[in-house]
């Protein structure tokens, strides 16, 4: 990969005029440093290069300018209390964050909650998931230099806000999981706008498609740059589309399913050569697979309870038990006093999240508060590539690199 | 999926290790100097391919071994997680064997765990702090480190002269309530947890 | 009927507008202000939303987003300001010419906000001096468009012309 790249730089065509470029090319190294605010870092990335001429030839990736201390923020509140922490992760797909916490915690507990709340959970998971990818396309193109493209898909992203807004009361910090359960069932009609979102979410993705995927621009920019294979993409301990554009089928929604993922239909799109396009392919097909899950929901939701009923210490009953029922009301004011009372022990678990696997390794004590809460960020191990891809390329890729990366800052630093 | 015959064999080949518990996943022991030939082994033999996690537990002064690292792997074959837990060997200095020659994606979560934990990863090719900056005294999260921080001077001297801001610990009050879960229900009311320095409860030095 | 004409008429006062100086300076400035989307955190998110198709910050003549703090104003500090970034945030709004001002975008900006914790610089007005703070974590674009207003009416307010000719004064001696 390097080597091609790198005789494409070659200067002239032969006898002194090359040797001087060549020994020009070799001789003048640059540090450039870009970030930590800088349109292409998505956020406070900061990288530290060496570049020769238009070549680079050392990335150091520098992070750590969101470090907000979630971890021991975490150590410090009850299980419930850390929920509007878990939004703040993955800004662009929130919702995820919060159902990825609840279950690891719900695992530690040993809860299991009813198949409505399951359905919700994947409902809102596979929202996320397609506001953030739709977003990551948006950006990614931008990147690239296409600016119509951001327009489209934020356009559709406003109708997916509006859609959490009915269902959660924010647009995005949406804290919408409790231990055990949601935080309130959903509303009446709501399933019919999704439904009707669902039917006008194509029309958009397809002229996003035609904007961008045959794009000769588009193309030129994007095929076999940043290429990473499937081998290099295991040992950096990179997940989600990242890792399957590299062709390796890994996908937690089918190999360890969790909330009822197991009952629905749906492909897990894997790429071939694992450059920023397949990337960008990879995304724009999970997105259409996110669509069909959903439909599936739609078409036959589960009834029942939308909380675990007999998780007395996990989670706080509905308002209106409280103010009607005593015992609910001692009920409701041990969880919050104390937090939801979880078992001595130790969890890890993974979900499968538009970044990539969003893991959580909680250490308990018993009581209501962690002893110590690890956040395995998705973006965190897809970031540490970097160092390994950026050399070899050429200065102005890295911008596209960066933007199929799809990163968040706030998840990799916490 | 991950069997008896798996386990048994696994043991067998590795006296040092041990089975702790298999609640969520299979977690072994293992001493630290035998981390690399452990997770070679798994690596190679065993489809453990991806490093998921690696970090570390701080488990108290109080305990004999304080700094526990503890590694995730995942296997893309078994479809399933294994964990190991280690020891780190000196309370004071804690150090660790780093595995990045077995795991390149150790690279970064051993310079985390070291930026939170202070523990020193040998043989690890570039380790320094990488969330926290390079001159941040304390680590984060042993313990002992209060949630508000700790009074340190900003790293820039040119932003300093101008502003006079400084690392300044956060006020607590309003704060995340915390209840303490034990005693007199008047105990366990949950509070704020106040880390300022009043006059009753003095600044640390 | 209440009119609607103005009591100036160009044919008769030849084109020429009698003012004071302040009002034409302040008016200039206040329709084209270009922000620097300091985005940090999860309120960048709203900041795109508010330039993107549905809230178009355009129609206030503000979406000339420059990334390059040598061609914008107006900084909106948007996200949580750590003690690690807070240097960087501090030598961009030198970099920034004068006349400048900053929007503290949501609580985390402001005050610090739910992260109180030993990395986080509770609240940016630390260093950098802030004309706008913005509640909501994060706000709502409308919120942000209604902090931008404020901060137009906050511009059409400024004794801009004493401070032109004070820093001319300043600057010859």
């Amino acid at each position: 990969m390097s080597e091609v790249t790198f005789k494409e730089v070659q200067v002239g065509d032969s006898g002194y005029r090359d040797a001087v470029a060549e020994e020009r090319l070799n001789s003048e190294r640059m540090a450039l440093n870009v970030g930590p605010s800088h349109p292409t870092t998505h956020g406070v990335l900061r990288l530290m290069m060496e570049l020769n001429g238009d070549l680079i030839e050392k990335c150091e990736p520098v992070l750590g300018y969101l470090h907000r201390g979630d971890e021991k923020i975490a150590e410090n509140m009850t299980y419930n209390q850390f929920v509007p922490y878990t939004d703040r992760l993955d800004y662009l797909s929130p919702l995820a964050n919060n159902v990825a916490y609840a279950i690891a915690v719900e695992n530690l507990a040993g809860v299991k909650v009813p198949e409505r709340c399951e359905a919700i959970r994947v409902m809102i998971c596979e929202m996320a998931r397609i506001s953030s990818h739709l977003l990551g396309m948006g950006v990614f193109g931008m990147d690239a230099g296409a600016w119509t493209p951001f327009m489209y898909t934020f356009t559709e992203r406003e109708k997916l806000y509006t859609l959490f807004e009915e269902l959660t009361g924010a647009r995005f910090t949406t804290s919408f999981t409790r231990i055990g359960g949601v935080a309130r069932d959903i509303p009446e009609g709501w399933l019919q706008k999704v439904s009707r979102f669902c039917e006008e979410l194509p029309k958009a993705i397809e002229e996003v498609e035609k904007l961008l995927t045959r794009n000769r621009i588009f193309l030129d920019r994007t095929e076999g740059v940043g290429v990473i294979s499937s081998s290099d993409a295991l040992a950096f301990g990179l997940t989600g589309p990242n890792l399957r554009a590299s062709g390796v089928d890994f996908d937690l929604r089918k190999d360890k399913p969790y909330s009822g993922y197991e009952k629905y239909d749906f492909e897990v799109p894997i790429g071939t050569r694992g450059d920023c396009y397949d990337r960008y392919l990879v995304r724009i097909e999970e997105v259409r697979e996110s669509l069909k899950i959903i439909n599936q929901l739609i078409d036959d939701f589960p009834a029942g309870s939308w909380y675990a009923e007999d998780a007395k210490k996990i989670f706080a009953p509905p308002k209106e038990k409280i103010m009607t029922s005593m015992e609910e009301l001692i009920q409701n004011f041990m969880i919050v006093t104390e937090g939801p009372q979880v078992k001595p022990g130790e969890i890890y678990f993974e979900a499968e999240n538009p970044k990539g696997a969003l893991g959580f390794y909680i250490v308990s004590k018993g009581g209501g508060v962690p002893y110590r809460m690890k956040i395995r960020a998705p973006s965190f191990c897809n970031l540490s590539i970097l160092e390994k891809l950026a050399p070899g390329h050429m200065l102005a890729d890295i911008t596209v690199i960066l933007g199929s990366l799809d990163f968040v800052m706030g998840e990799c630093d916490r | 999926m991950i069997d008896k015959d798996f386990i048994e064999d696994l043991l067998k080949k590795h006296p040092y290790s041990n089975v702790k518990h298999q609640n969520d996943c299979l977690t072994l022991s293992c001493p630290a100097q035998q981390i690399i030939d452990l997770t070679t082994e798994l690596r190679d033999q065993q489809t453990f391919d991806l490093l998921v996690d690696l970090t570390a537990v701080d488990q108290g002064e109080a305990v004999e071994n304080r700094f526990m690292v503890v590694i995730h792997l995942y296997s893309c074959i078994h479809h399933d997680y294994i964990r190991i837990h280690s020891d780190c060997t000196d309370n004071e200095s804690p150090e660790f064997p780093s595995i990045h020659s077995v795991y390149p994606a150790a690279n970064w979560h051993e310079r985390e765990a070291f930026d939170m934990f202070g523990i020193v990863f040998t043989g690890h090719p570039n380790l320094k702090r990488i969330l926290m900056w390079d001159e941040y005294p304390y680590f984060p999260l042993r313990k002992e480190f209060p949630l508000a921080g700790i009074d340190v001077p900003l790293p820039a001297d040119d932003v300093v002269e101008v502003t006079q801001a400084s690392v300044e610990p956060a006020p607590m009050m309003g704060g995340p309530f915390v209840s303490s879960g034990q005693g007199f229900m008047s105990d366990a009311e949950p509070r704020a947890k106040d880390e300022s320095w009043t006059e009753k409860k003095e600044k640390p030095v | 009927m209440v009119s609607n004409e103005v009591a100036y008429n160009s044919k008769i006062e030849g084109e020429v507008i009698v003012t004071k100086a302040d009002a034409v300076v302040n008016w200039i400035r206040k329709h084209s202000v270009w922000p620097m989307p300091m985005g940090l955190a999860c309120c960048a998110i709203e900041l795109m939303a508010s330039a993107a198709s549905r809230y178009d910050i355009s129609r206030f003549g503000m979406e000339v987003m420059r990334f390059s703090p040598r061609q914008s104003d107006c900084m909106i500090v948007a996200g949580t300001v750590t003690y690690k970034m807070a240097e960087v945030v501090r030598r961009i709004y030198d970099q920034m010419g004068d006349p400048k001002w900053v929007v503290a975008m949501g609580a985390c900006a402001s005050t610090g906000g739910m992260y109180r914790s030993y990395a986080v610089m509770q609240g940016v007005d630390n260093i950098v001096p802030v004309d706008v703070y913005v509640s909501g974590c994060p706000p709502r674009p409308e919120a942000l468009l209604d902090a931008m207003m404020k901060l137009q009416d906050k511009i059409g307010n400024e004794p801009s012309t004493s401070r032109l000719l004070q820093a001319r004064n300043t600057s010859m001696v």
